[in-house]
């Protein structure tokens, strides 16, 4: 079937509208001089709507810059870059990177980073299911040859800023004390009960925990540190799925 | 597809999540717009799924833009049968409306002009729908504010014209009906009059604010309060003449408390029991 070019070219012009101030050509109203205040529902229905979607991926960072602001900055970002479909979970990918170099916020420098937590928080609460793998599996198999499958949720996070701190801060009933100075690092991963877990690690425990992520030994992990925190988050939280004695992982 | 129970159902909210399992059978169906369960796993799935085990399930789509110019996203489309696939629900609709533009999704239902070209370009995404997602889908009027100087079909004739051709049944919100009413200045009994009624295969209700202009009132389609009383009327009446049909009370932002949104559903069925079943024969 041909394209409808005629409804094309309306669709052309009803969007390029939502971005200017006066209604696009060919709309009609019982009162021909009040299509431009009819018009601006649609406007501010599209606006709106990604804004609060935005501010609903990223809550922290919306109370840190508060909801006018928000508003505002997510008008320029959904310009810059709106939902590529209509799952808007998945959009918002872009935010950090765009609060990094956004001028008006570079008095905040941690923000992004902030932005970043809040993605990983948001992947993982919609990541595949997979059963947690009960920790006795764990204790035979040789680490020279044991590798871990983690659940599809887990990320591992790392800030120059203290941007767990402060994402903490922010969280229901968080006591706020004096910030550490960066860099900070945690493991991010979805629970069996579907919560999702911002664990604060060390260093250390960060590079075994990326090696194992990557499917690396435990014996290789545990070149970077004693391995024994990181077992403990990963099975505390049910984030080991299935160990795997084979060569690949 | 087997079909929704002729009785009431609500837009599932999951900070309801508890009171509905505390409350078997408080309705007969629940409802969810598809987009907010594509992602592959996680406590949105699970909850639909407990959600389905005790009562009939409707999904709702927002994103396929059938509206549009433009070929379907077939990526959409192929998420959207993962997700009927997966829950395998009583009902799947969609709008009359589109939603994206070359590459942007704008997450609203905007209008589109009643034409002989867009009569083609809708019955094709339909046909295209009920291809791939192997089933009967209903389609929705809308609520708008604006219309079109190109339009040269009534909203009700090119509904029933997509019937005609495509097979789809309809999805009657009922609160647009009175929304687009208002804005347009026209009487919505005549709406209802001239509506394939017979290809409803579902109700929505829902609440609406509203603006004033110098020229009268605007109603916004805001799904954010109580269902109004002229839309209980219309309800209905239409009730009186097609009989009962599965009905849905919608209600999207600032969501009240479930007992709020069951008492609404209640009072729809309280209709559904004596006017859709006394007066209709």
């Amino acid at each position: 079937m041909p394209p409808d070019s005629a409804h094309a070219a309306t669709q052309a012009g009803f969007h390029a509208a939502l971005w200017r101030p006066d209604p696009p050509q060919g709309l009609t109203a019982p009162a021909p001089d009040e299509v431009s205040r009819r018009f601006a529902v649609y406007r501010n229905n599209v606006h709106h709507s990604l804004s609060r979607a935005l501010a609903a991926h990223f809550p922290v960072v919306a109370a840190l810059v508060g909801p006018a602001f928000l508003t505002a900055m997510a008008r320029v970002f959904i310009a810059e870059a709106p939902p590529a479909s209509p799952v808007l979970q998945d959009w918002g990918a872009a935010f950090p990177g765009f609060l990094d170099r956004f001028p008006p916020v570079a008095h905040l420098p941690w923000l992004g980073d902030v932005a970043r937590l809040e993605w990983a928080r948001g992947r993982a609460v919609h990541a595949a299911d997979a059963p947690a793998a009960s920790a006795d599996l764990l204790g035979v198999p040789d680490p020279e040859v044991l590798r871990l499958r983690l659940h599809a949720s887990v990320a591992l996070y790392r800030s120059d800023h203290p941007a767990v701190s402060i994402w903490r801060a922010h969280q229901p009933g968080a006591a706020r004390g004096p910030l550490p100075p960066g860099p900070e690092h945690a493991l991010v991963g979805r629970q069996p009960d579907f919560t999702v877990v911002v664990a604060p690690v060390d260093v250390g425990t960060h590079a075994v925990l990326s090696a194992l992520a990557r499917g690396e030994t435990l014996a290789r992990a545990a070149e970077h540190a004693d391995p024994t925190i990181a077992l403990t988050l990963l099975l505390r939280h049910g984030l080991i799925t299935a160990p795997l004695t084979g060569d690949t992982p | 597809m087997p079909s929704l129970p002729v009785t009431t159902g609500l837009g599932f909210k999951p900070e309801h999540f508890r009171d509905i399992a505390a409350a078997p059978g408080a309705v007969g169906f629940y409802e969810v717009h598809a987009e907010n369960f594509m992602g592959d796993g996680g406590a949105p799935h699970a909850m639909l799924a407990h959600l389905h085990a005790g009562h009939a399930l409707s999904i709702h789509g927002v994103g396929l833009s059938i509206g549009g110019a433009g070929p379907l996203d077939a990526d959409h489309l192929a998420r959207l049968r993962r997700l009927i696939d997966r829950h395998r629900p009583e009902s799947f609709s969609e709008h009359l409306a589109w939603s994206s533009h070359g590459a942007a999704w704008l997450n609203d239902l905007l209008p589109l002009p009643y034409t002989t070209g867009t009569l083609a370009t809708v019955c094709a995404h339909v046909d295209a729908v009920q291809q791939a997602l192997g089933l009967r889908m209903l389609l929705e009027n809308p609520a708008t504010y604006v219309t079109f100087a190109a339009s040269t079909w009534a909203e009700t004739d090119f509904l029933a014209e997509v019937v005609r051709r495509t097979g789809c049944g309809l999805l009657l919100d009922v609160n647009n009906v009175f929304v687009s009413a208002t804005n347009h200045r026209f009487d919505p009994r005549a709406y209802l009059a001239a509506f394939p009624l017979e290809a409803v295969g579902e109700i929505h209700l829902a609440g609406h604010d509203t603006e004033e202009l110098p020229s009268g009132p605007l109603l916004i389609d805001s799904h954010g309060r109580a269902v109004a009383d002229p839309v209980w009327s219309l309800y209905a009446e239409v009730l009186s003449r097609i009989g009962p049909r599965p009905t849905l009370i919608e209600w999207d932002s600032d969501v009240p408390p479930f007992a709020v949104l069951r008492a609404e559903a209640d009072r729809a069925r309280a209709l559904l029991e004596t006017r859709g079943r006394a007066d209709a024969a």
